[in-house]
């Protein structure tokens, strides 16, 4: 069976989700292939933070125009995707640390981006369950948490009301504007995006992404424990090494009432089982910061796949090679907050719009050379 | 903290208190973890008048040298040979060279409209909170759903002074016979308990009979019931609702052991795919007391590596096992069963999801990130329980997302094992568990 | 065997009379309460019996989450429900 589109978008996690919604809403006939749950693969694993980040002036960019568009977008959200602006707190153990603070606050006013730099006082109170002595923290009150399978179920079904096309299935190759799936049917396109995570690689095995497994654990309810986002300082240092595993400090509190604990980095893990000693220091580098969540209900531990590049920027853009081809991948810790971006990027480009950030950072191309030589 | 033993028993029901009462007389060190206050499990649990069946294996426990952790319930698997175990006043880790698994079974919950009422409980389940203290003397009881358990439960609070209002079995009177007949070759004991029943609570037993709906104004006032084209109205302050058992599956899936038509697959030497891991009583057919003591000894007997024993007796269990394959037919739910809930209807309690909500859904996964069913504190163990039988969803997928910590515990005991809180020796003392458990 | 006295514990601040061995769970239904509000607002009370349903979780003596059914009543003790 044979059908005809303008893109056929492959996986349905947020990233293709959103860049489905982007597509559909501009006219474009739409497509989306996903055999499993909507949003059932990193988007159910990870933490739904919506946070600017400045690792690198691209990534903090791209965070940015998609924070912006989150906020825009949160006005339409149902209530199962529990958006909260709860923002975040970059906590500062130490004096050194409070340097960071300072200087990320002026990388931040100079993207736009509005913060409070708190000392250790205003932040105890804004924080009463903190260790205290810390020395402070930076407020960035725009960033906001969801839940992301059903922020991507959400996506999926706005998609669909324009007329996208949900089909349930397994892809057994994308190139040369045809899409091949499990059931015999072809799909033929224009433009194929390859949006599927960890699992581009299924499809395209010269794609630069590693898998970078992660933890979390999430507790039983406790309303008001937590207001904000917590992030040490050091989870920079630890999603920015690109070879040692390690763990950092990072709190979410649901609307639930529930907490999530993060986070834990590692490479070279591919199996889903929990890592015990993971999960160990993870929990005891929250408790040194928490002391007092020692003592809450924890009800689940699971374990999540990032899709990690070399530079830690995703590949969003044209794949050489193929003209049919485009990527939507490789978000690493990001793909919450940047879905909305990206999607808009990619519709850009699929429309021959210019993109309202300069986007040559996250051009595929520029693994082209490692690509030819793969 | 870690504390290492030649066998761990897991479970204090009777299959667990025979393995570990076993294992250790044969010169084993043994340790029996359980997370009740005292061992019995649901079926022994404390009680004024105890079978002598039981007295005869607690006391046996009691003159064993089995090291007791009571109290304490196992979380997770951290590494090979090893369980971690949660109690009220700290973790530990327990290495053993040898695990007997004897986790049991819990009742199968089915929704309908009101189940979620207070005073509305498994059979078991109000059964348990009488044997806890709850008087129920001159209480109106519905007792309703399927399987043996209904009668068991409806005898004892019939002693007890309820008034037993009205005993509702779904399965037909059709089904009965082949059962009833296998009962008849178990042992007269059985025609005794028929006769006892009968004689009873005769006129009140309801054959192809199920609740269709609870209601009253924050508790239980009434219940309707169907039998047929016939339907009516109780009024009671309890309803006793259970549909037959299923078994605890958890610790098995977590360990990796196979598990074959929603049981642990075993030898027959109760051994299942992990070597040096054993599985006795519900979790490997749902059989009763009886049987569950005999696989307990096997159990036991194989770990201690005294397998002339183990296979002596094994032969014997061959001879029962008509008995469970006869309990699994008669407890088979009817189809209109999946029929009772309405759109408005909770089927996940912990998170308050509908079944209306949850029927959109292709498969179990999905309805879980999508509703959030499932995710709550009891980690779908009644309401993925019930979804296996409502939708005709993967039944697979239900247990293969097992995760620790198999029980909700504390952040801090998620840690390394030396530096898990644990303030000082906890065991119970013997002397005290005894004179508890064999009065 | 000589009769145990019986115990006095405090349920939402109410003194409660039990027998000795009478699990928290069970002493929450002689007080006629329920032992949780469901996140929707309903009133709950005990459903299995055997520490797997959670919907007997009350806080005890100050500690939040736990399992009224697996819990033994003792002298003075506080429970409080949701």
């Amino acid at each position: 069976m044979s059908e005809s589109w303008d893109v056929v978008i492959v996986g349905a996690g947020i990233v293709g989700a959103a860049c489905a919604f982007q597509c559909a809403s501009r006219g474009m006939r739409t497509a989306v292939v996903e055999a499993k749950s909507i949003g059932g693969g990193a988007t159910a694993a990870g933490m739904g933070h919506i946070v600017v980040m400045d690792d690198s002036p691209a990534q903090l960019a791209l965070t940015h125009y998609s924070q912006t568009l989150w906020q825009e977008l949160s006005k339409t959200l149902p209530a199962d995707v529990e958006y909260e602006s709860c923002g975040t707190l970059w906590v500062a153990a130490d004096d050194e640390e409070m340097l960071e603070v300072r200087r990320k606050s002026d990388v931040y006013a100079s993207a736009g981006v509005a913060t409070e730099v708190l000392d250790a006082r205003t932040l105890a109170d804004a924080e009463p369950q903190l260790r205290t002595p810390l020395a402070g923290a930076l407020f960035v009150p725009s960033d906001a948490v969801l839940y992301p399978p059903c922020a991507a179920g959400y996506l999926m079904a706005k998609a669909r009301s324009l007329g996208a096309k949900l089909h349930r299935r397994k892809v057994l190759s994308a190139h040369s504007g045809e899409v091949r799936l499990d059931d015999g049917t072809h799909l033929n396109s224009t433009h194929i995006v390859i949006a599927s995570g960890a699992d581009a690689c299924d499809l395209l095995p010269a794609l630069p992404i590693k898998k970078r497994k992660g933890h979390l654990v999430i507790t039983d309810r406790y309303p008001g424990f937590v207001r904000h986002q917590l992030v040490e300082l050091g989870y920079l240092k630890s999603a920015h090494s690109s070879t040692a595993d390690s763990v950092a400090f990072n709190v979410q509190p649901r609307k639930t009432g529930q907490l999530l604990i993060g986070s834990s980095r590692q490479y070279g893990a591919e199996d889903t089982t929990v890592n015990q000693p993971t999960v160990a220091a993870m929990t005891e580098r929250a408790q040194s910061y928490l002391p007092n969540i020692g003592e809450l209900s924890a009800i689940r531990v699971w374990t999540g796949f990032r899709a990690a590049t070399p530079d830690k920027l995703p590949l969003i853009g044209p794949w050489p090679e193929d003209d049919s081809l485009f990527l939507a991948t490789g978000h690493e810790g990001l793909g919450i907050t940047t879905s909305l971006g990206t999607a808009s990027i990619l519709a850009d480009y699929l429309e021959g719009t210019a993109p309202a950030i300069p986007t040559a950072p996250y051009l595929p191309a520029r693994f082209a050379r490692s690509v030819v030589s793969a | 903290m870690t504390e290492r033993f030649d066998i761990l028993v897991v479970g204090a029901g009777p299959a667990g208190i025979a393995a570990a009462v076993t294992a250790a007389a044969a010169g084993k060190q043994v340790a029996l973890v359980d997370d009740n206050p005292a061992a019995g499990g649901q079926i022994w649990r404390s009680d004024s008048k105890r079978p002598t069946t039981a007295r005869t294996w607690l006391e046996k426990l009691a003159a064993s040298s089995v090291v007791r952790l009571q109290g304490w319930r196992i979380v997770d698997s951290p590494s090979r040979g090893v369980l971690r175990a949660d109690g009220k006043d700290g973790c530990r880790d327990l290495e053993y060279n040898q695990l007997v698994m004897a986790t049991d079974a819990r009742e199968r919950f089915l929704p309908f409209p009101g189940w979620t009422l207070p005073n509305v409980m498994g059979a078991g389940g109000l059964d348990a909170m009488v044997r806890g203290g709850l008087p129920i003397a001159d209480k109106r009881v519905v007792v309703a759903g399927t399987g043996p358990l209904l009668l068991a439960v409806a005898a004892h609070l019939a002693r007890r002074g309820a008034k037993i209002v009205a005993i509702c079995e779904q399965a037909p009177l059709r089904r009965f016979i082949p059962f009833l007949a296998s009962l008849c070759g178990e042992s007269a004991k059985a025609m005794q308990g028929i006769d006892y029943v009968r004689s009873t609570f005769g006129s009140k037993i309801y054959l192809g009979c199920w609740p269709v709906a609870a209601s009253g104004n924050q508790k239980l006032e009434t219940v309707t019931l169907r039998r047929g084209e016939r339907q009516w109205e109780e009024r009671c302050d309890f309803l006793a609702c259970g549909f037959h058992l299923v078994p605890n599956l958890e610790l098995p899936a977590l360990m990796n052991c196979r598990i074959d038509k929603g049981f642990v697959a075993v030898d027959h030497l109760l051994q299942t795919s992990i070597c040096g891991v054993f599985c006795a009583g519900e979790p490997i057919g749902i059989g009763g007391v009886e049987i569950a003591l005999l696989e307990g000894e096997i159990a036991g007997l194989a770990a201690a590596g005294n397998t002339d024993a183990a296979i002596r007796l094994a032969q014997r269990r061959t001879r029962r096992l008509g008995f469970v394959r006869a309990l699994a037919t008669v407890t088979e739910l009817d189809p209109r069963l999946k029929e009772l809930a309405t759109n408005a209807t909770l089927v996940c309690r912990c998170e308050d999801v509908s079944f209306g909500r949850l029927r959109h859904h292709d498969s179990w996964r999905e309805a879980k990130l999508h509703t959030r069913c499932g995710m709550g504190a009891c980690q779908g163990r009644i309401c993925g329980t019930a979804a296996e039988f409502l939708f005709d969803w993967d039944s697979g997928s239900i247990f293969s997302s097992v995760r620790p910590p198999l029980f909700p515990v504390r952040v801090s005991s998620l840690g390394h094992a030396d530096t898990l809180a644990d303030k000082g020796d906890s065991l119970a003392s013997a002397d005290m568990l005894a004179s508890k458990e064999t009065e | 065997m000589p009769e145990l006295p019986p115990l006095y514990l405090l349920v939402n601040d109410v003194p409660v009379t039990v027998a000795p061995g009478t699990t928290v769970a069970s002493a929450i239904l002689i007080a006629g309460i329920p032992t949780r509000q469901s996140v929707t607002g309903e009133p709950r009370g005990p459903l299995c019996g055997m520490g797997i349903c959670f919907e007997c979780r009350v806080n005890i003596d100050g500690v939040q989450h736990q399992r009224s059914c697996q819990v033994l009543c003792t002298e003075g003790m506080k429970v409080r429900t949701t």
